[in-house]
C-alpha cells in the first residue's frame, strides 16, 4: 500500500509506503510547488494531511510533532513541537487560538 | 492518703499506660512510679532495626519531651525490680530501693528465646531485643566478621537478617519450619517470600534446626552445624527464634502464670491470684489464652488497665481479644496477614492470585456465605488497609477482582468509600472510619496531617496512611472541594500512579496502558502530548524492571517521545537541532575538543560553551545529525541528553588535584557520578555537581543533587535548583565515604523518580511530599519504607542496561530512516533552514521562516487537561 496526497493543482503526489509511517507520528513530504506538507497516520490507521508550516514560529516543523486527540472518539491532533499548539488534523484549525490566520493547509491522502 | 501505683517496665507497653494514666488525670491525684531494667527510657522497639543504619536511640524515643516531669512520674531506670511482695505490697530493685505500692503493674515484655544449641554461649552469638543489642551486633561486625546467621526465619529473625545485610555481611537464614514466617503466611506465601529474600542475597535454609554453634581455641564462633548434616561457616550468630513473656517475677510472688507462660489476667488485665496486681503487654496471658507477641493487643491492653484502675470496680473497660494482623516491610519486601490468614474456618475457600516471577503473592479465605474471613499477602500489600477493615463483612467487589494487582481490579471496585462507618482504619489508634469522616466533615479538618493530630490515626505503626489519605480526600471531594488531580485528559491517574501502575503490573506499551486504565472516555483515542512523553519515561526508568528495552525509540516508544527525543537532539526556532556531546564532570582532552572544532567547521555549526560546562552545536538539520554522530561516536563522544528529562550533567570544580585548597579529587567523582547516571529517565531533567571544598566553585547547592567535599568525606546536598525559581539544596546527610555517598544518591534519584509528578524537579518535589526533607531523610537513609534495597536494585539495573542511544542509532539503518528532511525526497535538505552570518559564526534567518514580523512568544501552548 502506497500513501499519496493531493497537492494544489489536483495532482496526487506519491509519499511512502503505508508500512514506512509509524503510527501518533508524521512525516514530511516536499510537493512539486515546493510547499511541504505533513502527513500523520493514527492508531486506526488512518491517514492525514496538513501544511508542515507552525504559523506561530514559522518553522516547518508540524510533522514532527505529536498526535493525540480528545476523547477516545476525538478527531485526531498534532501539537506543534516548538510551542505545543494544536491542530485538528481534519480541519486544519488551531484549537488553542481561533484566529484564522493561525489555520493551517488541510490535504486530502490516499492509499492504494 | 495517695495511692501509690507502681509500673515495672518501662517499653512501650508500659509507656502508653503512662500516657492512658494521664489522660484520665491519675497521676494528678496518686503517686506514679517507674522501675525500669533498661538504661533509657521506653523507646520504640518495633523500629529497632533502624539503628542499624544511623537511627540515634534517642530518635527511638516514645516518651514525649518533659511528659514524666509534667505529670510528676517517678522513674528509675538502670534497676531491674528483683522480688514482689505481695504480703507487704511492696517491691525491691537490685540496688536495694524498696518501694511499697497499692497497684501494680507489670509490664515486662519478653525475653529472647534462645534454643538449647552447645556453643550458644560463645563470643559473635547475640540475641535481638534492644538498643544495646544492637550496639554489641554493630561492634562485632564492624570488628571484622564477614558472615552471619540468623537462627529464626519468622519475622523477627528476617529483621535481623535485613540488619546483618545492611551490616555488610554475607547472610544466612536457618529456619526451623518448611518455610519463612510460618505463624504469617501460609505455603505459597511462604514461596513467595523466600524468592524475595533470595533475590536480596539472603541464603534461606528451611526444615533444618541449628545443632551446634562451632568455636575455635579462643572460644569464637566459627561456623554452624544443621541438622541436615551441612555446616554454615560463620562468625556471627543471632538468635532470634521467638520470644517468652518475662513472668519469673510473677511466678515467684505466687501469680498464677500460663502454661506455656505468661502472667494470667481477666478480661480487665488484672491478675487473677491478685485484685491489686495488673499485667500487660507481652508479659500477659489474656482472657483468650494467647500472649501477643505485638504491640496493638498490648497498646489495647495499657488502655484496659488504665481505665480500670481510673474507674474503679464499675469501669466497662475489657479486653477479650486482639486483631493480629501484620503488615511488615522486611527487607524491602513487603509481607502482611490478618484474619483467619490460614483459613482454618469450617467450609471456608482461598481465592489466590500468584505472580512468582513478580513476587507477589495474594490469599484470600472467604467463608461459605461470602463473607471475607483474612488473607496473606507478599510482594504487594496495597490493599491491605482496605481488605482488613472489610473481614467480617461480605466484600462489594468479588473476591477474585480483589486479589488483582492495583489497576487491574475495576476501580470502583475496592475503595475506602465501600467500607462502612464502623471499620476501624487504624488498628493502632483504634480509629473508626466514621470518625475520620467526622474529623473533616464536623472538626474542619482539610488535610491528612491535621486529621492525624485530632485522631491519633497514622501515628502507630503507618500502615494505614495510604488508606486514610483516601478517605480524607473522598470526604472532602463529598463536601464539594474536589480537585482532578489527574495527569491530563486521558488519564485520572497522577504520574506516580502511573509508575505504579507500570511497575506491578509490567506494562511496557502505553496503547495497553491508555485502553486498560485511561479515563474511560479517553480509551481508544490517540492519546495527548502531555502523557505520552510522561509514560514514555515512565517506562524507560522502569526498563530493566518491567522488561521493556531500554533503548528509547524502541517500537511504539519511539512514537510517543517529544520531538527532541525522537530525533536526540534539541530543536531550535528554525526547525535545525542542537548537538551537546557529554562531557563528563566538564574534563575535556584537547584531542577532543579539536573534533568538536572540525565537526562544527565541516558542517558549519554555530558554536557555544553552555553554562553547564560543556559545548553546544547549533544549526544542524534533520537530516546532518546522523553523520555529525557517526564522527562524534567515532572519536569516543555519547549522547549528553540534552533533549531528555535525564541526566544532565555532574558540574566540577578542579578540586584537591590542582586547587590549593582542595581536600577532595572532585573531577574524579563528578565524573564517575556522571557516567553512572548518564542515560536516567526522570520526571524532569536532573543536574549535579561536586567541589571540591567548601568554598564551592562548582555550585552544588544548586543543583538538585549536589556533593561538597570535607576533610573526612562529602556532605551530599539535594533539592537545589537554578532556573526561574531558584533554591538552595538542603543538607541530606554528611561525611560520607565514596560508597555511602553513592549508595545514597542511588536510593535518592530512584525515589524521587518514583515518586515525583510530571516535571517536577527534586526541589519542588521536596517542597511537597508530605514531611519534606525529614521524610525523604527517613526513607532514603533510615530506610523507614523499607524499600531501599529495591531502590539500589534498581538503579544498579540501570546502570547495568545503560548503552548510548547514538551509538545505537548511527549503525541500525531501520532508525536511521526518520532522519530525512523529506521522506519523499531523502536527498533533498530542508531550504527553509538557513542562515545568515552574524560575529563570525551564523544565525538562523527568520526572515525567510516569518518575514520580519514574527510575534515572540514565550509560553507554551494552552494545552489543557
Ligand atoms: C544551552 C543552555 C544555555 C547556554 O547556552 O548555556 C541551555 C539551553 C536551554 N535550556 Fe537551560 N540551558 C543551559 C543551562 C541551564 C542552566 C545552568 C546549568 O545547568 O548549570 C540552568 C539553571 C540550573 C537549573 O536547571 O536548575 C538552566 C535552566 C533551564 C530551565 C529552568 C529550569 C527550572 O527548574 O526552573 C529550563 C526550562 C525547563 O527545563 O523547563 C531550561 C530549558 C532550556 C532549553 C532546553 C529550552 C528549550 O526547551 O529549548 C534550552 C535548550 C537549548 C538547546 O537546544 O540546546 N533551562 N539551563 C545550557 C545547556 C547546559 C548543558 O550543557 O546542558
Ligand atoms: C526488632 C523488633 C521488631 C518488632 N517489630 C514489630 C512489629 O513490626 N509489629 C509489632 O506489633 N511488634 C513488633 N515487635 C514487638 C514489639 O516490640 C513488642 O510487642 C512490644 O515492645 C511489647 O511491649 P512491652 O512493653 O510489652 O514489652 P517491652 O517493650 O519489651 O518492654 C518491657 C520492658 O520491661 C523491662 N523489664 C523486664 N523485666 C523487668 C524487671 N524485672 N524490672 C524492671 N524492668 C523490667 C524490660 O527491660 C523492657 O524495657 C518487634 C520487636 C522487636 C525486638
Ligand atoms: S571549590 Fe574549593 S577546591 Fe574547588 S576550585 Fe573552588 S576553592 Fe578550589
Ligand atoms: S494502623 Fe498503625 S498507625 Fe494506623
Amino acid at each position: 500500500m502506497k500513501v499519496e496526497i493531493q497537492a494544489a493543482d489536483g495532482g496526487w503526489v506519491p509519499v511512502c509506503g503505508l508500512a514506512e509511517l509509524t503510527p501518533g507520528r508524521g512525516v514530511a513530504v516536499l510537493l512539486p510547488d515546493g510547499q511541504q506538507a505533513a502527513v500523520f497516520l493514527d492508531r486506526r490507521g488512518r491517514t492525514y494531511a496538513i501544511g508542515n508550516r507552525d504559523p506561530f514560529s514559522g518553522a516547518y516543523v508540524l510533522s514532527r510533532g505529536l498526535l493525540g486527540s480528545r476523547g477516545g472518539s476525538g478527531r485526531p491532533f498534532v501539537a506543534s513541537p516548538l510551542l505545543k499548539q494544536r491542530f485538528d488534523l481534519s480541519t486544519g484549525r488551531c484549537i488553542d487560538d481561533p484566529d484564522p490566520a493561525r489555520t493551517v493547509p488541510v490535504y486530502a491522502t490516499r492509499s492504494r | 492518703m495517695t495511692q501509690t501505683i507502681v509500673l515495672i517496665g518501662h517499653g512501650m507497653v508500659g509507656q502508653r499506660f503512662l500516657e492512658e494514666l494521664a489522660d484520665r488525670s491519675v497521676p494528678d491525684r496518686a503517686r506514679v512510679v517507674v522501675l525500669g531494667e533498661e538504661p533509657r527510657p521506653a523507646y520504640d522497639r518495633v523500629h529497632l532495626t533502624s539503628c542499624f543504619t544511623g537511627t540515634t536511640p534517642d530518635e527511638l524515643s516514645m516518651v514525649p519531651e518533659g511528659f514524666l516531669e509534667r505529670h510528676g512520674i517517678e522513674t528509675h531506670l538502670g534497676d531491674p525490680v528483683t522480688g514482689v511482695d505481695r504480703e507487704a505490697r511492696t517491691v525491691t530493685t537490685a540496688a536495694g530501693r524498696v518501694v511499697r505500692y497499692d497497684t501494680l503493674v507489670l509490664a515486662t515484655g519478653s525475653y529472647p528465646f534462645v534454643p538449647p544449641v552447645p556453643g550458644r554461649d560463645a563470643t559473635g552469638c547475640f540475641v535481638y531485643r534492644t538498643v544495646e543489642d544492637v550496639a554489641a551486633i554493630t561492634a562485632h561486625a564492624g570488628a571484622g566478621a564477614r558472615t552471619g546467621v540468623v537462627v529464626g526465619g519468622g519475622l523477627l529473625g528476617l529483621e535481623a537478617a535485613g540488619a546483618l545485610r545492611g551490616l555488610g555481611l554475607a547472610t544466612h537464614v536457618v529456619e526451623f519450619n518448611s518455610r519463612l514466617m510460618a505463624i504469617q503466611v501460609d505455603e505459597g506465601g511462604g514461596r513467595a517470600l523466600r524468592r524475595a529474600v533470595e533475590e536480596l542475597g539472603v541464603t534461606v535454609h528451611t526444615g533444618v534446626a541449628g545443632q551446634e554453634i562451632t568455636t575455635d581455641a579462643s572460644g569464637a564462633v566459627t561456623g554452624m552445624a544443621l541438622s541436615d548434616g551441612t555446616t554454615v561457616e560463620a562468625d556471627l550468630v543471632v538468635f532470634s527464634a521467638g520470644v517468652r513473656p518475662r513472668d519469673a517475677l510473677a511466678g515467684s510472688a505466687g501469680l498464677a502464670v500460663g502454661e506455656r507462660g505468661g502472667v494470667v489476667v481477666d478480661e480487665r488485665c488484672r491478675t487473677v491470684t491478685d485484685p491489686a496486681v495488673y499485667a500487660i503487654g507481652e508479659c500477659a496471658r489474656t482472657v483468650d489464652g494467647m500472649v501477643y507477641g505485638l504491640v496493638a493487643p498490648g497498646y489495647e491492653m495499657a488502655a484496659t488497665a488504665a481505665e480500670a484502675i481510673a474507674g474503679g470496680e464499675e469501669c466497662a473497660a475489657a479486653f477479650h481479644s486482639a486483631d493480629t494482623s501484620t503488615k511488615l516491610k522486611l527487607l524491602g519486601v513487603d509481607v502482611a496477614s490478618f484474619g483467619d490468614a490460614h483459613g482454618t474456618a469450617d467450609g471456608c475457600l482461598d481465592v489466590v492470585y500468584s505472580d512468582a516471577r513478580a513476587g507477589v503473592y495474594k490469599k484470600l479465605v472467604v467463608g461459605g456465605d461470602g463473607a471475607l474471613l483474612g488473607g496473606v499477602l507478599v510482594g504487594d500489600v496495597e490493599s491491605y488497609g482496605l481488605l482488613r477493615p472489610m473481614t467480617g463483612t461480605v466484600p462489594p467487589a468479588p473476591p477474585e477482582q480483589l486479589v488483582l494487582p492495583a489497576g487491574l481490579a475495576p476501580a470502583t471496585a475496592l475503595g475506602p468509600s465501600a467500607l462502612p462507618d464502623e471499620a476501624v482504619i487504624c488498628s493502632c489508634h483504634n480509629v473508626s472510619k466514621g470518625a475520620i469522616r467526622s474529623a473533616v466533615t464536623d472538626g474542619g479538618a482539610t488535610t491528612v496531617p491535621e486529621v492525624k493530630k485530632c485522631t491519633k490515626a497514622g501515628t502507630g505503626c503507618g500502615s494505614c496512611l495510604r488508606v486514610l489519605g483516601q478517605l480524607v480526600n473522598d470526604e472532602l471531594a463529598a463536601n464539594g472541594v474536589a480537585v482532578d488531580t489527574g495527569l491530563c485528559g486521558c488519564f485520572a491517574h497522577t504520574r506516580q500512579e502511573l509508575y505504579e501502575i507500570v511497575r506491578s503490573l509490567r506494562i511496557t506499551g502505553y496503547r495497553e496502558l491508555l485502553d486498560r486504565h485511561g479515563r474511560p472516555e479517553a480509551r481508544g483515542g490517540e492519546g495527548c502530548e502531555i502523557c505520552k512523553p510522561t509514560v514514555a519515561s515512565i517506562i524507560a526508568s522502569l526498563a530493566p524492571v518491567v522488561g521493556a528495552n531500554g533503548y528509547v525509540l524502541d517500537g511504539e516508544q519511539a512514537a510517543l517521545q517529544d520531538t527532541n527525543d525522537h530525533f536526540l537532539a534539541n530543536m531550535q526556532r528554525n526547525g535545525s537541532y542542537s548537538i551537546v556531546p557529554r562531557v563528563p564532570g566538564g574534563e575535556i582532552s584537547p584531542e577532543k575538543l579539536i573534533v568538536i572544532g572540525e565537526v562544527a567547521r565541516d558542517f558549519g555549526l554555530y558554536t557555544k560553551i553552555t553554562g553547564a560546562q560543556r559545548i553546544d552545536m547549533f544549526g544542524a538539520r534533520v537530516d546532518q545529525l546522523p553523520m555529525i554522530w557517526a564522527r562524534l561516536v567515532e572519536a569516543g563522544f555519547e549522547s549528553g541528553h540534552a533533549y531528555g528529562k535525564a541526566l544532565r550533567t555532574v558540574k566540577s570544580c578542579v578540586g584537591s588535584t590542582w586547587c590549593r585548597y582542595g581536600v577532595q579529587d572532585s573531577v574524579r567523582m563528578a565524573v564517575d557520578l556522571e557516567l553512572r547516571y548518564r542515560g536516567l529517565r526522570s520526571p524532569h531533567k536532573l543536574k549535579s555537581a561536586v567541589s571540591g571544598c567548601a568554598r564551592e566553585c562548582a555550585e552544588a547547592m544548586g543543583k538538585d543533587f549536589g556533593i561538597i567535599a570535607t576533610s573526612s568525606g562529602w556532605n551530599l546536598y539535594v533539592g537545589g535548583n537554578g532556573g526561574a525559581t531558584p533554591r538552595h539544596a538542603d543538607l541530606l546527610a554528611q561525611d560520607l565515604s565514596d560508597a555511602e555517598l553513592v549508595r545514597l544518591i542511588d536510593r535518592f534519584l530512584m525515589f524521587y523518580i518514583r515518586t515525583a509528578d510530571r516535571l517536577e524537579r527534586t526541589s519542588t518535589w521536596l517542597e511537597r511530599v508530605e514531611g519534606g526533607l525529614d521524610h525523604v531523610r527517613d526513607v532514603v537513609v533510615h530506610d523507614s519504607l523499607g524499600i531501599c534495597g529495591e531502590l539500589e536494585a534498581m538503579m544498579a539495573a540501570h546502570v547495568a542496561h545503560y548503552r548510548d542511544e547514538w551509538a545505537e542509532t548511527i549503525n541500525d539503518p531501520e532508525k536511521l530512516r526518520r532522519f530525512v528532511s523529506f521522506v519523499n525526497a531523502p536527498g533533498a535538505p530542508d531550504p527553509t533552514v538557513a542562515f545568515v552570518p552574524e560575529r563570525d559564526q551564523h544565525k538562523p534567518d527568520l526572515t525567510l521562516l516569518a518575514g520580519p514580523t514574527l510575534p515572540i512568544r514565550t509560553l507554551e501552548g494552552s494545552a489543557s487537561k
